[in-house]
């Protein structure tokens, strides 16, 4: 058989994806560069710091690795929610219920540090459960949009939060808004020293690798992608769908929950969250750049995280607002779910790859 | 108590109730427009956040507050139709865009009033405009009607009058009847010749003018600033409004005036001495409640229309 250098449809189509994920941060980087350009003198050097801002020293590049602790729980969350083709955007809430927990437990509770560390994780998992529970039980019980209830929640979540931590953890000599601070001991030790990367970053490895098993190894996860791509076919096989969209959602919340536990215990003294702390959304945001694929959310993460301390460098040094990089990262959400984007170019590749192939398979 | 029960049937309260709901329904009539044909479009809250910085932004360096509306509507106009492009032509999926949109809206905001104002909080400091507030004629020398009804901002009676118009396009119109029929039979939309991707651009852009209209009310008669993140959460409301008002215009501005009776109590009662979290977490306590209520009726309507049938 003659080997010959044409690609197979497989890998046309793969190369096409890169292709795509390539031409859209691109896409996005320029757009962004044009807005920057509109409002400083020196876009260029801004981009630059953006770019190599977290090299800037290892200090920073520590905070990378720092941001994708919480960025990837939120990920993994949403991820499993997400699968049972469930709009929960509960996670946010669910995060920040699952700090004030933990934090709460870090305070008040008693004995050897690491089972009040393990206690608050549980607990905070549990929390979050709770929180994502609730727009589950009312879409698969009365049919309510998940989407609009979870909005809601995490507005509720807020505030009730909020008057809990008021009412049970607020240390009144403290200058500004925090608890009472956690007790001694209680917190993920430091990895590094002269960083803040901890411990927690063991933990949400654990998770990854857990939710990939869970998903594409077990039994439940294969129920869970059958109900998420086709509900009526996992009605007929047999599949009790309530109960897979209602598990898929508690255990997307535990997730998040703990991911708010981890957060606090590794980067905090004591709970300061006056507002909701955003990785909920950028889960969403996570979970489409992975491909919705469990393995690939740290990867998304990484992306993220460092595009956001590049920005806060590129603040520092060039006054361009960071939040630029809520444009950025909009843009490339967009271009890689628009399915039409570059559509024709993978019709073309993907057709001449096919006419190549049978021209050589004619020669065999 | 007695205090806040005696504020609750005061004038002043049932005046404020009109003042909250205005952006609601406002924002709740662009939602039953695209849920009529057939989109979600949770983008909604994106495009009141841009409008409102956009109508700031224009009122304080163009032409005075009426170009600041304008300009605001424009822009509502414009985002909406770019929702549309990337959802619609473009195939990304829906809700995605519009969580990806509301992500920019957020940042992009603050991002621009840095680059005018250098302040990432308000742009108080900005010389904006603010619309008019007018007084009735006649209504204003009724008793107690004329101190609920009169003196609004006049984006308040163009909320009112939006609703009428809404309802007349939506039932009474050509352009009504193809707008719904996207949403309920787009299969007999194309059937006889009508566009189902035009129909549903049109249904965005009416969208945009009223999520327009609904952030210029926000940021140029609610108050006369932009401020970070400032529709907290409206756009959202506004489409529980919707499923709650079963997707008509009367019934999504009920539920308006509904969740924003919730609102205007969570102001009356910061003054007793009950928590003021958890009287902020009202509102939006108060919309799952009445989405739930709504769903499990409808629910046991639905049930009761299949016995029916199976009895038959």
């Amino acid at each position: 058989m003659k080997k010959t250098n044409k690609m197979s449809v497989e890998q046309v189509h793969t190369w096409f994806e890169v292709l795509r994920f390539a031409s859209a941060i691109f896409i996005a980087f320029a757009i962004s560069f044009i807005i920057i350009s509109f409002s400083i003198d020196s876009p260029f050097s801004a981009m630059k710091n953006l770019f190599i801002g977290p090299l800037t020293s290892f200090r920073r590049f520590s905070t990378v690795l720092e941001l994708m602790i919480p960025l990837t729980f939120g990920g993994l969350a949403v991820n499993i929610m997400f699968k049972a083709n469930q709009f929960n955007l509960a996670a946010e809430g669910a995060l920040f219920m699952g700090a004030l927990v933990s934090a709460i437990i870090a305070i008040y509770m008693p004995g050897p540090s690491g089972l009040v560390m393990v206690f608050a994780m549980i607990a905070a998992g549990i929390t979050g459960a709770i929180v994502c529970a609730i727009p589950g039980i009312l879409k698969v019980k009365w049919k309510c949009s998940e989407m609009v209830v979870s909005l809601m929640l995490n507005y509720v979540m807020l505030y009730f939060g909020t008057y809990i931590f008021n009412q049970v953890a607020r240390d009144p000599n403290s200058a500004y808004k925090a608890s009472y601070t956690f007790r001694e001991g209680v917190t993920l030790s430091n990895i590094i020293s002269g960083t803040r990367l901890h411990s927690g970053i063991f933990i949400v490895i654990f998770f990854v690798i857990a939710t990939y098993i869970f998903m594409f190894k077990t039994k439940w996860g294969y129920k869970l992608r059958v109900t998420g791509s086709n509900i009526n076919f996992a009605k007929c096989t047999g599949i009790g769908v309530a109960g897979v969209i209602m598990s898929s959602q508690l255990i997307g919340g535990f997730i998040a929950g703990v991911g708010g536990s981890t957060e606090m215990l590794g980067m905090y003294t004591r709970f300061q969250w006056s507002e909701l702390p955003g990785y909920g959304f950028d889960a969403v945001i996570l979970n489409i750049l992975a491909k919705e694929n469990p393995a690939y959310i740290p990867v998304a993460a990484f992306f993220v995280a460092y595009l956001r301390i590049g920005a806060d460098y590129m603040y520092k040094q060039s006054d361009v607002a960071a939040e630029i990089v809520a444009i950025i990262e909009g843009l490339v959400i967009v271009l890689i779910a628009a399915v039409a984007f570059l559509a024709k170019l993978k019709h073309k590749m993907t057709t001449k790859a096919s006419k190549n192939l049978l021209e050589s398979g004619g020669a065999q | 108590m007695s205090g806040v029960i005696d504020s609750i049937f005061s004038t002043t309260f049932l005046f404020s109730v009109i003042r909250v709901a205005t952006p609601l329904i406002l924002a709740s009539m662009g939602a039953v427009i695209t849920s009529n044909a057939g989109i979600t479009n949770i983008g909604i809250e994106g495009v009141m956040l841009v409008s409102a910085l956009a109508g700031v932004l224009a009122s304080a360096f163009g032409y005075g507050s009426w170009f600041g509306f304008l300009i605001a509507i424009l822009v509502g106009v414009i985002c909406s139709l770019v929702i549309g492009y990337v959802s619609m032509s473009l195939k990304a999926d829906s809700v995605l865009t519009c969580i990806a949109f509301n992500t920019m809206a957020v940042g992009g905001t603050v991002y621009f009033m840095y680059a005018v104002v250098k302040d990432k909080g308000t742009t108080i400091a900005l010389n904006s405009g603010k619309l008019p507030s007018i007084e009735l004629p006649f209504i204003k020398d009724i008793p107690i009607l004329g101190e609920v009804l009169s003196n609004h901002n006049i984006v308040s009676y163009i909320a009112i009058l939006m609703v009428l118009l809404v309802y007349i396009m939506l039932y009474k119109t050509p352009l009504g009847l193809r707008i719904r029929s996207a949403g309920k039979a787009p299969n007999a939309l194309s059937s006889v010749g009508v566009s189902l991707l035009r129909t549903r651009y049109i249904a965005l852009g009416i969208s945009g003018i009223l999520g327009g209209m609904a952030g210029a009310f926000i940021s140029m008669g609610y108050v006369t600033w932009f401020s970070k993140n400032m529709t907290a959460g409206r756009g959202f409301i506004a489409l529980a409004a919707d499923a709650m008002g079963n997707s008509t215009p009367i019934g999504a501005a009920l539920s308006s005036l509904l969740f924003a009776m919730a609102e205007a109590l969570s102001y009356s009662l910061q003054i007793t001495s009950i928590p003021s979290e958890l009287v902020q977490m009202l509102p939006y306590l108060v919309t799952i409640i009445g989405l739930v209520a709504y769903a499990i009726r409808k629910n046991s309507l639905d049930k009761k229309k299949k016995e029916h049938i199976v009895g038959e």
